[in-house]
Parts: structure tokens; C-alpha cells; sequence
């Protein structure tokens, strides 16, 4: 397994806030990472050190082989940056934007299939400004994701969405991941995290306080479990075990039978809280 | 090197499609220095003191080089200004773009309207005022290095400022007082004889006291010469002026862009 993104003991100061103290990091290639972490925990500083927008005071950090303190154009070519909040352009078609920004790399793809990709082939004539929130995002997906970049950094991509376009949006990563872009998402809603990463980080006062699988965040997948029913409820580590006892009790079906474990955002909070 | 021309003539074109969809903007930048051309033209007629020239041939020369200003000067400040504001330059500074190429399409750019506006000026002013259009070759050669050493100043003094206002919102107000001021003592309006003497020497320091004397020398020719402070074009040292701002500009806005707002960087 090859290292898109290699940090280690990042720091960076703002007058008298240590909004980075310390992080590391490994992010391999091919993976989709996410990044949560509350605002003011020193996620957007961290990602805009690695996407080159921003000096760090220490630390070592590699981004492709290539330190993003001194990035080049030719690294800028294999990096696809998805801003926040961009809203520039407001009175270019689709198709101009996109077509201007293939101009920028060597290696850059079809602006149509990039389009077609977007799922904007219907709006591509449209002015950008006529566009829905959502659908404007898409546009700055295009112009990420235009020069066949190696890593895609999608900050807080679907804020604002409803559920559905977040749902569409979504399908749109995962085929990105699908061709083996390694993609780093910070992002405020768990359920996305869940959906689209391999693994997550969570920051907290400018450092990683868990890392894992979506799964197993925060020792999630070894948490005790709350076992209600019909008659009764336990926290147990062993709920087979239980829910063995209580089939046998009731001889058959366990009546309003519910099995939970913490959820990712009951860990998260539970992350973040303890660093208060 | 080719290929930062290339893409800055690209963001040229760019530039340039973007600023004539804006409509307010386009009506604005350019009906401006035209609507005062008129008003001032109707309103100060006569000669002035038996040269032959007209008080409007005057304002002509004078609204040319502010014309020319208001493009390269307060249109490119507060539109990079806006550009920093909207994620436009945070976005290009993430890609590959060679950054010179955006400031070879915000000068083309801005060549490009000033040409327009100066072509409308001289129009209204031919049309209404009777402004003579000069025959020999040597005076359009010395309009058009006038203005292009006038305008390439005046752009690089605009991207200078435009790293002043802290937002998009304050960039007109920020930007449009210099400007308004330049144009009040450097001869635009007031003629410079009723200025105090230490107001023109003030307005010597900067660019477009120098881009509209180039201009009178163009349009008003060589009876009028004897209106100017010194009797004299001075076209040598019209050059010098716009040259060192040149310079001046350049170096003025390396030391001073930012590719985010202050606060952000």
C-alpha cells in the first residue's frame, strides 16, 4: 500500500492559538478519507497545508511525494482542489468554465465527458449563476476533478444539499473513488462519512483524537451493546449471549427485540467532548 | 513562457466575456466619462484666450485619459478585489495556471476596454465638439504610446490597490476616492491654472496628470501648448513619468498581491 499523504508533528501557530499542535497523518493511495472534526479543531488549516494554501510553522509533511510548502505547477496538476465556498464566475456557461480550466493542465480530460461525468450535460449551455446551490457544486467538482488529478480534496462538499442531491452527490465520489482517486473529504455530517469513507479521522484541538473505519471509530465495534425488549433492557459486551438466554426464556421470538450499538456520531461526540 | 502568454490571452478573452455580460457594468464604465464629456462640453463653451480651441476640445483630451484611467485604474482594483472576495483567485491559485497569466488577461483585458472607451470618446467628441482628429502620423504614434504606457501604469497601480480594501464590499469606495481625487488636480475637470502651485506638484507624482498632458498634445496640438504651466508638452519627460510608474507599479505589486483576504492568508 503506496502513501498519498504522509504528516508527521504538524504544527501552526495564529498569534496566540495553536490551531495545529502536533497532528500526524497517513492517507493511503486510493482510499477516500474523511476529516471530521468541530469548526475551530484545526481541520481547515490542516487540509489547506496540504492543499499548498497555507505554510505550516512545523512539522514534516509529503503530499505525493512532493512537500505542498513548495508546490510546484507540475504538483498542482496532480492535486484536484474543491473549495468550500467559491462563487466566482457567476455569468460563464458551464461548458466555458470547464472548458478554460482543461487549458491550465498537461494532461487534462474531455470537459464534455467531465460534464457528462458532473451529470450537468443538460445544464452545460447554462449561465453558472442560474444554477441550483447543488448543482453548482458540481460545477466545482468539474473544475477539480478536469486536470485527471491523483488526489481530490472535497471540503464540506454537500453542505446545504438536501437529501436528495446529497444522495446524488454521493454516487458521484464513489465512482471518482471507483477509478482509484484518492480523495480527503472533511465534512460536519457523519452519515456522509459513513457513506463514502474507507477511514476517518477526528480532530479535536489541533490533533487526531481517533482514527479508524468508519466502523470501528472510537472502539465502536467493541462497544457494549444496549439490548431492549418487550420486558426489560441490559447493556452487555456479549449480546449473543444474552439474546440466546431470552430466545430460550421466551421460546421463539423475542418480543420488540432491539440490539444498538453507539452510533458514529454518539462516538464522535463522545471524542470531541472529551477534549473539552 | 509561451505558454503563460497562451493561457493569459485565454483569461483575456475570458475577462473580457465576463465584463460585457455584466450589463450595470458595462452601461456604467463606459457612459460615464461620456455623459460628463457631454455635460461639461454643453455647459463651458467659447475659446479659450484666442487659441482657437475649445473649452469642450479640452475636456475631450482631459476625459480621455480619465477614461482610460477609470478602465485600467478602478475597474481592474475593485474587480480583483472582487475576485479575491468570491474565490476566484483562491480557486486559480490551486491549479497549475502560471500566475502571470492572470495578470497578462487582466492588462489585455483592460487594452481591450480602454480602446473601446477611447474609440467612444473621440467619437462623441468629433461628432459634438467639433474635435479635430489629427492627420499627421507622428501625433497617432504619440497616442498610442501615451496611452499604452498610461494605461500599463495605471493597470499595475490598480492591482497595486486592490490588495487595500478588505473586502469586496469596500473595494469601490476604497478605489473610487484616489481616483476621483487624481481627476480633480490633475486637469481633468479644473484647469490646472487655478490650481494652488503645490496641488500640481502633487499631481506630478502620479500618472494621469502626465497621460492627459500626452493627450492635448495629441488633440489640441501645437496651439495649445502655450495653455500648459510650462509653455510645453513635455513629452520626453511625459514618457520618463509614465515609464518610472511602470516600473514603480510592477514592483508596487509584487511586494503588495495576495491571493486571499487579509485575515485568510
Amino acid at each position: 500500500m503506496t502513501t498519498a499523504i504522509h504528516v508527521r508533528g504538524l504544527t501552526k501557530r495564529y498569534g496566540e492559538v495553536q490551531a495545529v499542535g502536533g497532528l500526524d497523518l497517513d492517507i493511503h493511495t486510493g482510499e477516500v478519507f474523511a476529516i471530521l472534526g468541530p469548526n475551530g479543531a484545526g481541520k481547515s488549516t490542516t487540509v489547506e497545508i496540504l492543499e499548498g494554501y497555507r505554510k505550516r510553522d512545523g512539522g514534516e509533511v509529503s503530499v505525493l511525494g512532493v512537500d505542498p510548502g513548495h508546490a510546484t505547477s507540475a504538483w498542482r496538476a496532480r492535486v484536484g482542489i474543491v473549495l468550500q465556498t467559491a462563487n466566482d464566475a457567476a455569468e460563464l456557461t458551464v461548458r466555458e468554465t470547464v472548458r478554460h480550466f482543461a487549458r491550465y493542465y498537461p494532461h487534462s480530460k474531455d470537459p464534455d465527458e467531465v460534464i457528462a461525468k458532473v451529470g450537468l450535460s443538460e445544464k452545460a449551455g447554462a449561465r453558472i449563476r442560474q444554477l441550483s446551490g447543488g448543482q453548482r457544486r458540481r460545477v466545482d467538482v468539474a473544475l477539480g476533478i478536469v486536470g485527471r488529478p491523483e488526489l481530490v480534496f472535497l471540503d464540506e462538499p454537500t453542505t446545504g444539499f438536501d437529501p436528495e442531491a446529497r444522495r446524488q452527490f454521493w454516487d458521484l465520489i464513489r465512482s471518482l473513488a471507483a477509478e482509484g482517486t484518492t480523495i480527503v473529504l472533511t465534512t460536519h455530517y457523519l452519515d456522509e462519512a459513513e457513506a463514502l469513507a474507507d477511514r476517518v479521522a477526528v480532530i479535536a484541538k489541533g490533533r487526531i483524537v481517533a482514527e479508524g473505519t468508519p466502523h470501528t471509530l472510537g472502539g465502536r465495534a467493541t462497544a457494549s451493546a444496549r439490548v431492549t425488549w418487550a420486558d426489560g433492557y441490559a447493556e452487555t459486551d456479549t449480546p449473543t449471549a444474552l439474546v440466546r438466554t431470552l430466545a430460550e426464556k421466551y421460546d421463539g421470538e423475542i418480543p420488540g427485540l432491539q440490539i444498538v450499538r453507539p452510533s458514529l456520531e454518539d462516538v464522535y461526540l463522545d471524542l470531541i467532548g472529551g477534549t473539552e | 513562457m509561451t505558454a503563460t502568454l497562451n493561457i493569459g490571452l485565454a483569461r483575456a478573452s475570458l475577462e473580457t466575456k465576463l465584463f460585457f455580460r455584466q450589463r450595470d457594468a458595462v452601461i456604467f464604465t463606459f457612459s460615464f466619462p461620456i455623459i460628463l464629456l457631454v455635460l461639461f462640453g454643453s455647459i463651458f463653451e467659447g475659446d479659450l484666450e484666442g487659441t482657437g480651441i475649445t473649452v469642450a476640445q479640452l475636456y475631450s483630451a482631459g476625459l480621455i485619459g480619465a477614461g482610460v484611467m477609470g478602465v485600467a485604474f478602478q475597474n481592474l482594483a475593485i474587480g480583483i478585489a472582487i475576485d479575491r472576495d468570491d474565490g476566484t483567485l483562491k480557486r486559480l491559485a490551486g491549479t497549475p495556471m502560471p500566475r502571470a497569466a492572470y495578470f497578462v488577461g487582466k492588462l489585455v483585458s483592460s487594452l481591450v476596454l480602454a480602446v473601446i472607451e477611447v474609440a467612444l470618446l473621440l467619437a462623441v467628441a468629433v461628432l459634438l465638439f467639433d474635435l479635430e482628429l489629427p492627420t499627421d502620423p507622428a501625433r497617432w504614434a504619440t497616442l498610442a504610446w501615451v496611452l499604452t504606457l498610461g494605461l500599463a501604469g495605471a493597470a499595475l497601480l490598480g492591482i497595486a490597490v486592490s490588495s487595500l480594501p478588505r473586502n469586496a464590499k469596500s473595494a469601490a469606495a476604497v478605489v473610487s476616492m484616489p481616483y476621483v481625487l487624481l481627476q480633480f488636480i490633475s486637469g481633468v475637470y479644473i484647469p490646472f491654472t487655478e490650481l494652488p502651485s503645490w496641488l500640481n506638484d502633487v499631481a506630478a507624482i502620479f500618472p494621469l496628470k502626465w497621460m492627459c498632458q500626452g493627450l492635448r498634445s495629441v488633440f489640441l496640438g501645437d496651439a495649445g501648448a502655450a495653455l500648459e504651466l510650462t509653455g510645453s508638452y513635455e513629452l520626453p519627460k511625459v514618457a520618463l513619468v509614465l515609464g518610472l510608474w511602470l516600473v514603480g507599479g510592477l514592483v508596487l505589486c509584487l511586494a503588495t498581491f495576495r491571493w486571499t483576504n487579509r485575515g485568510e492568508g
